[in-house]
């Protein structure tokens, strides 16, 4: 044989023995496909967040050889946080991996809207946590939609019993007056009319007062808070819009003790760069800042340690966003789980097995003990009927170097809020001609 | 009537700090007649680098020098790589270059200096004057003061500039005629490298002083939004206009939203400047300040 006919034999033996083996690997591996941002407007956030998503798992892989022996795999697909290109990247990632993308989770509300209707005929699960659509809670109408954790009713409501709790008792906010600063998009008036219940409920003034996209600017929106002279305000914000909140209310001196924050107001991006005008400010957090929890010392010292951590600054390590990304880490991996404990430990799971595990999530103070994320994020329980699974948020406050947490979890109103959930899904529901399910039959 | 006055100054403040990025559109127009859709980007590019080169160590003043290094570098850049391949081109060629440009810079800024939203402290609080407070019960802020005076002094050294100096009337002469000027041996692309460099700096003035008042970040590109209707109302080439178009929008922008706004469900800041920006246009197509156009048949 001729020593090229040879070379070339030997090349295609390789490569077909390297190719096998890859197939190989990834019949045994479960894919997750990232839609991230880490350029564009948003890349502060989306670099922390997916940043300690990727590391989170790369721990899992390290020191657990994965779920039971399946590795994690992922692949990022940068969205720049633009729902177009949010939509792109759901279809190029959807049929990856042995058995197509385990789940989508875009950190975009107008991105989850987009592909609402196409997860349930992908068969893949749409999980939001912490944003999204929030009557998706209602699992029934919505059961491949999982807004998980917490949803901004929840978190509103929660928030009304933290100023309530500061003025000594719910009766106390009879004749008080809050200002609601928000975001003028569909995110930010979702909660104008549950904070408008919750006015006539407690017998408060709410007054709301929009700011236009990007909120870089906001004098006239503060001076009119200095006219109404609130008790507290809220602020429903998100990018430069908070920092430039945060200032505002400086100039015109109202409180920043007397400010809370929803959770994409609460960050370490919002904060600094606001300097010592953010002192004092509050906000909500479905997790908590900090490296002082056996979760991310494990990610230290398995993950960078051996040189294989995604965060390119160090510091960012324990801030609220890289913190927020480890959540979603172990949420999507204690899906995996739970769908494996059913359908087969260690086996690779499909979209409807891990549908099934998000449906049956629990993870309870045992487990999160276990996880090492005793505090660092809330107990949770998911049914077929409720596809959040939680509602509970603390409260943190800067303290002009850092987050210190205010608050034990606080539980939301579901008093007030599973009714308006439901009425919102079953109008959805009417709207698409979809029947919801009954959930006494679901296994 | 109070509340009235401190709704007045706030805008007229406010306006100051639109003008600094209206200021750049205006150079650039003025001397190329390109309408540099990348001003905003530019703005972004400066502030970053800036807070970038500080966070080495560097002094204050050295990191500004050296930021300003990098806008000059930049400004030759854009004129060697973007601008002189398309001479004699259409001028909505020169804008579309412009905008494929606003990407390449938001882009290069955050490959260079990463993504990381950043604090900016000039050593001056954004906060209420206490005497003018005790004594009116309006709020001035000792920020925006500072602004209206780094605008003072800009406005009047690049007026200075463009009067008094040989490079200043070359810069004049291009803007009036470029073949002209030509003719009688302006090097062209020089006064443009020295256009963008000058722009570069306005826009490194422009990031410091919102990016001190909200933070390094990208959303600093949304800035040049602000600038657009102060551009309309002032005139694409008077650098008097870039201010008075500002004071002007500012302040009618504030009153509109505290005013109108309570009664039309608010946030009308963000339209309200284009309405009358647009208005404006009606009537005095030039802007207050611009040169009218005349063409002889």
């Amino acid at each position: 044989m001729k020593l090229k006919t040879k070379l070339l034999l030997s090349a295609v033996a390789v490569s077909s023995v390297l190719s096998s083996s890859a197939v190989l690997a990834q019949a045994n591996e479960q894919f997750i496909g990232l839609p991230s941002y880490r350029v564009g407007p948003y890349a502060s956030g989306g670099s922390g967040i997916y940043g300690g998503w990727i590391d989170y798992m790369n721990l899992v892989n390290a020191r657990d050889g994965g779920v039971n022996g399946v590795k994690l795999s992922w692949e990022e697909c940068e969205t720049e946080y633009n729902t177009a290109r949010g939509v792109e990247c759901y279809e190029r990632l959807k049929s990856k991996g042995a058995s197509g993308n385990s789940a989508f989770m875009p950190l975009s509300t107008g991105i989850t809207y987009a592909v609402i209707d196409k997860v349930a005929q992908d068969k893949i699960p749409l999980v939001t946590i912490g944003y999204g659509r929030t009557d998706a809670s209602d699992g029934r109408v919505f059961p491949w939609v999982f807004p998980l954790l917490t949803n901004y009713w929840s978190q509103s409501t929660a928030k009304i019993k933290f100023i309530g709790q500061r003025e000594g008792g719910m009766d106390k906010l009879k004749g008080k007056k809050i200002v609601n600063i928000y975001h003028d998009s569909a995110y930010g008036k979702e909660t104008i009319p549950l904070l408008d219940v919750q006015a006539a409920k407690y017998g408060f003034t709410v007054v709301h007062i929009p700011v236009s996209h990007p909120g870089n600017e906001q004098q006239s929106q503060w001076l009119r808070v200095r006219q109404e002279k609130p008790d507290w305000v809220i602020l429903r914000g998100w990018g430069v819009m908070n920092p430039t909140a945060i200032k505002a209310a400086a100039k015109i001196g109202f409180p920043r003790d007397k400010m809370v924050g929803v959770w994409w107001s609460g960050a370490e991006e919002d904060t600094v760069p606001a300097g010592a005008a953010a002192k004092g400010f509050i906000t909500a957090g479905f997790n908590v800042a900090g490296t002082n929890y056996p979760v991310i010392k494990a990610i230290q010292d398995k993950v960078y340690k051996p040189g294989n951590g995604n965060m390119e600054d160090k510091a960012r390590i324990g801030s609220v966003y890289y913190n927020r990304g480890v959540v979603h880490g172990i949420i999507a991996v204690e899906a995996i789980r739970t769908a494996q404990e059913k359908f087969g430990k260690g086996k690779v799971m499909t979209g409807e097995q891990m549908r099934w595990g998000f449906e049956h999530l629990d993870i309870d103070a045992k487990r999160l003990k276990a996880l090492g994320a005793e505090g660092f994020m809330p107990d949770m329980k998911v049914t077929c009927l409720d596809h959040e699974g939680s509602g509970k948020v603390k409260f943190q406050q800067w303290d002009g170097k850092q987050w210190k947490v205010l608050t034990d979890w606080i539980d939301a109103d579901k008093s007030i809020v599973r009714p308006m959930i439901e009425e919102s899904a079953a109008k959805y529901a009417k709207e698409k001609g979809i029947t919801p399910r009954d959930c006494s039959k679901e296994g | 009537m109070q509340f009235f006055f401190e709704v007045l100054i706030g805008g007229l403040l406010s306006g100051v700090m639109y003008s600094f990025v209206a200021l750049g559109f205006v150079l650039i127009y003025k001397a190329s007649g390109v309408f540099n859709f990348a001003q905003g980007a530019m703005v972004f590019f400066a502030a970053l680098t800036f807070v970038g080169i500080l966070e080495t160590g560097v002094p204050f003043w050295l990191a500004l020098i050296l930021a300003f290094g990098a806008m000059v570098i930049l400004g030759i850049a854009t004129e060697r790589i973007v601008l002189r391949p398309m001479v004699n081109q259409p001028p909505i060629a020169l804008f579309m270059a412009t905008i494929g440009l606003t990407f390449l810079i938001e882009g290069l800024a955050q490959a260079m200096w990463g993504s990381s939203v950043r604090g900016l402290d000039l050593g001056i609080q954004d906060e209420p004057i206490a005497w003018i407070m005790d004594a009116t019960d309006i709020g001035v802020s000792k920020f925006d003061l500072f602004a209206a005076g780094v605008a003072a002094v800009l406005v009047t050294a690049l007026a200075l500039f463009f009067q008094y100096t040989r490079v200043g009337r070359a810069l004049r002469a291009v803007a009036d005629d470029h073949q002209a000027a030509l003719s009688i041996g302006i090097p062209l692309q020089t006064i443009w490298r020295i256009v963008w460099a000058v722009a570069g700096f306005v826009a490194l003035v422009a990031g410091l002083i919102w990016g001190a008042r909200n933070g390094v970040q990208f959303a600093l590109t949304f800035t040049a939004l602000k600038a657009l209707p102060v551009l309309i109302l002032g005139g694409f080439t008077s650098v008097p206009g870039a201010i008075v178009g500002g004071l002007i929008i500012g302040s009618t922008e504030k009153l509109a939203e505290v005013y109108l706004g309570a009664h039309v469900g608010g946030g009308i800041d963000a339209w309200f400047p284009y309405i009358l920006a647009l208005g404006f246009l009606l009537v005095r197509p030039e802007g207050l300040f611009g040169e009218k156009h005349i063409d002889r048949v």
